[in-house]
């Protein structure tokens, strides 16, 4: 079984290299970009195929050490 | 006083912290691999400066899970004192012993230079050879020293006076919320911190300044 897990840095958390991005954007010409955030993506593979069993570890995975959730938040899609 | 410090893969600060322990306690410090179970029966452990795993994933995230944590998150339940300096202090942190979290500078490049911090309060083991308000220089060397904690995590550390040392006139290096240098836990035996007190310690290094808070350590001791 495949999943991904996305990891973005709360609303709040200040986010310099999203704001550096940002304005590279800006100097490349691309006109009417507004807030860009950085994230994380993780694809994982995992053996069995029960997919409420997978998010459930998973979300211990993000928990334990895929998310800091002190700073972010993740989201986690099966299949 | 009986110190240890911890080595991960990608520690480079521990040589400095080893030669500043033993010059000031006097005595040799033990190296702890960070593949241990268990840590020796010392009055201080040091989480050293360095890039523990690469700074994979975050920095200080891949050394918070590695085995000598377990004991040491222990230890520290225990009272024993533990000083994290740089990556020692977001491992700190990632391991959950210290609040808030340490991003990226918020001027994204990494520094590595001189700064000034104030010692904000002189009742901590860590601190209590400083005076109150002294301000000393100390270097940083960092690229993700951007000190972070929610709104009400602020508070209570500046109401609980956990914040012991704090960039001063105008030398936050790297956005660090209220300035904040350096933090302890609500127990007053955990400290982490960005700048290296370490590198400061005798005439040759330019300076003593950073030798306060090692002398404040073995008094406390």
């Amino acid at each position: 079984m495949k999943a991904r897990v996305i990891v973005t840095l709360k609303n709040g958390v200040l986010d310099p290299q999203g704001k550096a991005i940002e304005g590279a954007l800006g100097g490349l010409g691309f006109d009417g970009v507004g807030a860009v955030r950085q994230g994380k993506v993780f694809d994982v593979e995992l053996d069995g195929s029960d997919a409420t069993a997978a998010k459930a570890r998973l979300e211990q995975m993000c928990e334990k050490l895929l998310a800091n959730t002190v700073i972010e938040n993740y989201a986690i899609e099966i299949g | 006083m009986k110190t240890a410090v911890i080595v991960f893969p990608g520690s480079n600060r521990d040589r400095d912290m080893f030669h500043a322990l033993e010059l000031i306690t006097g005595s040799r410090p033990q190296s702890v691999w960070h593949g241990e179970a268990t840590l020796p029966d010392v009055d201080l452990v040091v989480v050293p400066g360095g890039f523990s795993y690469g700074d994979y994933l975050r920095s200080g995230a891949i050394a918070a899970r590695s085995p000598i944590l377990k004991d040491l998150v222990a230890k520290a339940g225990q009272g024993v004192t533990v000083l994290g300096v740089c990556n020692g202090f977001q491992i700190l942190t990632e391991a959950g012993l210290l609040p808030g979290a340490l991003m990226r500078n918020a001027g994204l490049t990494f520094v590595c230079k001189e700064i000034l911090l104030e010692t904000v309060t002189d009742a901590t083991r860590f601190s209590r050879s400083f005076k109150k308000g002294q301000v000393w220089r100390c270097p940083v060397a960092h690229h993700d020293g951007n000190y972070f904690a929610d709104a009400d995590t602020l508070q209570a550390l500046e109401d609980n006076g956990q914040v012991v040392f704090r960039y001063a006139n105008g030398t936050n290096p790297n956005g660090s919320v209220n300035d904040i240098a350096g933090i302890m836990n609500a127990g007053g035996n955990v400290l982490g911190m960005m700048p290296h007190p370490e590198n400061l310690v005798e005439p040759l290094n330019g300076g003593t300044d950073g030798r306060l808070l090692f002398e404040s350590l073995v008094a406390a001791a």
